[in-house]
């Protein structure tokens, strides 16, 4: 171990640690997928380091690239606020788990300090050729079968998520032309709902659409934002619901009346 | 300095992410605890690989990438299936692994 | 070591150990016997109403097609040489297993033909008399199919060549009698009569399954010709304890002491059930069985010994029962009981004695069936009554039926040159002729009830026949149809002449003798005409007896109390009273013992105390099981320290 690669351990390796401390402790989802994408590329580091050159690409490239951007669209689809509560709910499970954990830190630290390693031999007898040659000739001759099998389960693992992905449609998707039709027939929306966030402070489809008269129609945003909490609620007749006090809108605002509020939402 | 300090890293690491495992109860962080687990391992593989000169360990990180791809792909689906249900994404929600 | 090398020698001369030689000509046919009856009986069940009509004429004449093969047969087997009259018709390979393995065959020799033609000619009549006496009946079919099942399950009981067969005989004629005995099962009485019946007789049955696993131990097969053969390879032990086992076998299905109990009640079967099945045939199965097995009798004086006791007993105990019994089937039942008893008593007095049996078994056949037939047709002309007390002077009114039934009662009294005369002197004689005090004992006991039997039997016949009329109001007695008396005539003339044309002419013995041997007799303790005389007196005395009683006397209508030996002989001497206080209430005891055991120790205790102990041990090992995927997790990490720390301990 150079001079270098030392360094390089205890400035990365820390950092590793830390990543994923963070991962432990992070409230978020997004936080931790951002410590665990840390702690990924330090150890694509480490294995570059290691003469491992091929492995750490390719652990960049997938691990944080591909794998953890899939955790990532995961969370978004899931809900990047849901957090959970950080209260306990089975007895026992933090001290016991902090306990064993250490235990078995402890344990296995004091067996690997019995563990004479032998004088490193280093990968350059090995990996005369160039890192991925060499793996490749591994690859493709001694441990062919077990790539091919792992061929087999990454074919499997893709169709097992299919399945587990694909909704059944029980009913026919219904056509624009049914929905107004039906529309029409009801004599409710016929020229379709408002469309959100349309006016000049805020423009984003959290942002209930206003009425002409000003009241703010909470039938304009998305059904899933509402259905989330995430709708951002915008100032009425000076009451603002968020806490900051309008100042100048208000003396521009017509006097509404209940009734149209009442109208809006429902036309 | 050994090439051990490596080794203990791995184990640091792999303590780590059982904790999470056990401590965590959003779904998709704890199967980061996972993936952090097997991670810590394969640093240790391609650690051994550097100390004993020869390929193997290396070839084996690249082949629990794989299984870790698949295993993700297979998770993610199963944690995506059981949001819709139960819109929960929390591990203690999906308890029917009992009588 | 003696006594083991006679029993071997012995057996080696024993007659009917010779294999027999494979049957051809007419007795390869033998088969036809048994699938003509049983082919009547598929035909009648499974035809169901469609048969309603024809069935009954059709049961009858395959009947008799059997009796004409079997004639054939005795035609063809007389043709031959006395030592190769015994023919094999080896049918089908039926268990094969391990070191065992039995063929079904059948044995045709002059034993099972006696038999086949005794069963046959009788049992053809009494097709022939049901026609008449089921005519009125709605479910005659059904009643026919029975009675060629019975048949046929009778003829596979004499002319199997295995034991193993024989059972299956054995038990199809139980079933048949089951299913006759209660063939008016809508009466109560009837059906737990058949029950009975069906009872008592699995409890020989057990004995016989018994004696031949026992066998199959012994010899390692069941066919006559190999146990037979090697009887004397056996320790006399076994030979004894399968020789009793037999025994007990016989006494169930030939209601002999102590599993005498079912046939008084077999009476609630139809008139002509009672005739073939409870007189004629089935229930000197066990005569046949004991005859039949004489190679391991020969070889056991102690399990001969006790055959002849047993035979002794229940001579005795029908002979007293059939002095109290007024109902006509009943005294009848008792009867036969009695002589069937002499029938033991021949077959346990050994060689000398076993042609006197088959004999006797054959005139019984004729002359008993033909006095059942003959109660059959006085029931006919008494709207069904069986009460000999509300009889009397029926001699005038239904003619034909008291010639017939005289027949019958002069043979079965032992009338001079009747049937009966010949084959029970020679029984009685034999029995005086019976080593040491066995002699003496079986020879009075034997003298005595042929007194008895005179006595009681007149009874029966003046009761019926003679004294004053006592008949309730609405009886009309009328002859019955010809059907009915043609059968009765046929088996009256047999009863009269059988004997003189079988024994006299030596037909008998010679056909016999092939199978038993010659028995030469060892010299009687009282001179032939000694006993003659004796037995002639003791007739002439029981018959005086019963006429000055019951012939000129006034018979009471209603019975009288009578002394206590009356009343006990009236109540079967107390068998059910003993079999219920002696056998079913510890019996039951035991049982409700055991339910109690295998509720509260078995299922309570150890199989109970087990599940609730897991239970209990499930519930608490069950609060681990909280459905928590991380406190999995937490204890696979439980698993994995502990594996370390083991590890380095080891270390």
């Amino acid at each position: 171990m150079s001079g270098g690669e030392a360094l390089l351990f205890w400035v990365l390796g820390p950092t590793c640690v830390l990543g994923s401390l963070g991962l432990l402790f992070a409230r978020k989802a997004v936080h931790a997928a951002m410590a665990m994408a840390l702690v990924m590329v330090g150890l694509g580091i480490f294995y570059i380091a290691q003469y491992a050159e091929f492995v750490g690409i390719i652990q960049i490239f997938v691990y944080s690239g591909a794998v953890m951007m899939l955790f990532l669209f995961v969370i978004m689809t899931v809900g990047v606020e849901s957090t959970t509560s950080s209260v306990e709910t089975i007895g026992g499970q933090r001290i016991w788990g902090w306990l064993l954990a250490l235990l078995f830190l402890g344990v296995a630290a004091f067996g690997l300090g019995r563990v004479t390693f032998p004088e490193p031999v280093g990968l350059d007898a090995a990996q005369t050729e160039g890192t991925v040659t060499a793996l490749a000739r591994e690859i493709f001759s001694r441990q062919v079968f077990s790539f091919e099998v792992l061929g087999s389960l990454l074919v499997i693992a893709v169709m097992g998520a299919m399945v587990l992905a694909h909704r059944e449609r029980l009913v026919p998707r219904r056509t624009q032309r049914e929905l107004a039709a039906e529309r029409v027939r009801s004599n409710s929306f016929v020229a379709g709902k408002p469309a959100p966030g349309v006016y000049a402070r805020h423009n984003a489809s959290d942002t209930p659409a206003l009425l002409p008269d000003g009241t703010p129609a909470a039938v304009s945003v998305p059904r899933v934002l509402v259905a989330r909490g995430q709708e951002h609620p915008v100032p009425y007749r000076g009451i603002d619901p968020a806490g900051d006090t309008p100042e100048t809108e208000d003396a521009d605002l017509p006097a509404p009346s209940r009734s149209a509020t009442t109208r809006g939402e429902q036309a | 300095m050994s090439l051990s300090v490596y080794i203990y890293l791995a184990t640091i690491l792999f303590t780590i992410g059982a904790l999470v495992v056990l401590l965590r109860r959003n779904t998709i962080i704890v199967f980061m605890g996972v993936e952090l687990m097997l991670n810590a391992c394969n640093l240790a593989l391609i650690t051994f690989s550097r100390m004993h000169g020869n390929l193997d360990g290396q070839v084996y990180t690249l082949f629990v990438m794989v299984v870790a791809a698949a295993e993700v792909v297979v998770g993610l689906a199963i944690i995506m299936s059981i949001y819709r249900a139960r819109r929960s994404a929390s591990v203690d929600d999906a308890n029917l692994l009992k009588l | 070591m003696s006594v083991l090398e006679t029993s071997a020698g012995l057996a080696l001369a024993d007659p009917s150990a010779v294999r027999a030689i494979e049957a051809t000509g007419t007795s390869a046919l033998a088969w036809l016997l048994i699938a003509l009856p049983l082919l009547g009986a598929g035909l009648l069940l499974v035809g169901g109403r469609a048969t309603d009509k024809f069935g009954p004429l059709l049961a009858t004449l395959l009947s008799w097609g059997s009796f004409v093969v079997g004639a054939l047969v005795v035609l063809q087997l007389a043709g031959l040489g006395a030592e190769e009259r015994s023919l094999s018709v080896p049918l089908w390979d039926w268990v094969t297993t391990g070191n065992l393995s039995v063929h079904a065959g059948l044995l045709i020799d002059p034993l099972s033909m006696a038999f086949v033609l005794l069963i046959t000619f009788v049992g053809s009549l009494i097709h022939v008399y049901s026609l008449g006496y089921m005519q009125h009946d709605p479910d005659k079919r059904r009643f026919f199919a029975y009675l060629n099942l019975f048949v046929a399950a009778m003829l596979i009981l004499v002319l199997a060549d295995s034991y193993l067969l024989l059972f299956v005989g054995w038990e199809g004629v139980g079933l048949a009698s089951y299913l006759l005995i209660g063939f008016w099962n809508h009466n109560p009485a009837y059906a737990s009569a058949a029950n009975k019946a069906f009872v008592v007789n699995r409890i020989g049955d057990f004995a016989l399954i018994i004696a031949m696993a026992y066998m199959l131990y012994t010899y390692g097969a069941l066919d006559y010709a190999t146990v037979h053969g090697e009887a004397g390879s056996a320790a006399t032990t076994t030979l004894t304890v399968i020789g009793l086992l037999l025994l007990l076998g016989a006494c169930g299905k030939s209601a002999q002491f102590p599993l005498q109990s079912w046939l008084g009640d077999a009476m609630a079967g139809p008139t002509p059930v009672s005739a073939l099945i409870h007189a004629a045939t089935m229930v000197t199965a066990g005569v046949y069985l004991v005859a039949r097995s004489q190679a391991i009798y020969d070889l056991t004086p102690d399990a001969r010994l006790a055959v002849a006791i047993v035979g002794a007993i229940t001579l005795l105990y029908g002979a007293i029962v059939g002095c109290a019994k007024d109902d006509i089937k009943k005294a009848l039942a008792a009867s036969t009981m009695s002589q069937i008893g002499y029938m033991m008593l021949a077959v346990g007095l050994g060689p000398i004695g076993y042609i006197y049996a088959i004999f006797h078994l054959i005139t019984h056949g004729f002359f008993k069936a033909g006095m059942f037939l003959g109660a059959g047709s006085v029931m006919h002309a008494m709207n069904d009554r069986v009460d000999m007390r509300r009889f009397g002077a029926l001699g005038r009114e239904i003619k034909t039926t008291w010639i017939t039934f005289g027949a019958g009662w002069l043979a079965i009294i032992g009338f001079p040159f009747t049937a009966g005369w010949f084959s029970k002197d020679h029984i009685i004689e034999s029995a005086f002729s019976a080593p040491g005090w066995q002699g003496w004992v079986f020879g009075l006991v034997a003298l005595l009830g042929a007194g008895i039997t005179a006595f009681y039997m007149s009874r029966l016949f003046f009761m019926t026949f003679h004294g004053k009329a006592r008949w309730e109001d609405d009886a009309a007695p009328h002859e019955s149809p010809l059907t009915m008396t043609v059968p009765m005539m046929v088996l009256a003339v047999g009863s009269l002449v059988l004997g003189a044309v079988l024994y006299p002419t030596g037909v008998l013995t010679g056909w016999l003798e092939p199978v038993f041997g010659h028995g030469e007799a060892h010299e009687s303790l009282i001179p032939l005409i000694g006993i003659q005389v004796s037995v002639f007196v003791l007739m002439a005395l029981g018959v005086a007896l019963a006429w000055l009683r019951y012939g000129r006397d006034e018979v009471p209508v209603v019975a009288p109390v009578g002394s206590f030996a009356t009343r006990a002989a009236r109540q079967d001497l107390f068998q059910d009273e003993f079999n219920e206080t002696f056998l079913r209430r510890p019996g039951a005891g035991l049982v409700a013992g055991l339910e109690v055991a295998d509720n509260d120790v078995i299922d309570g205790g150890m199989v109970g105390g087990t599940s609730r102990g897991l239970a209990g041990v499930a519930n608490v090992v069950r609060q681990a099981q909280n459905g928590f995927v991380r406190s999995y997790a937490l204890t696979m990490l439980a698993g994995i320290v502990a594996i370390l720390g083991a590890v380095w301990v080891i270390q």
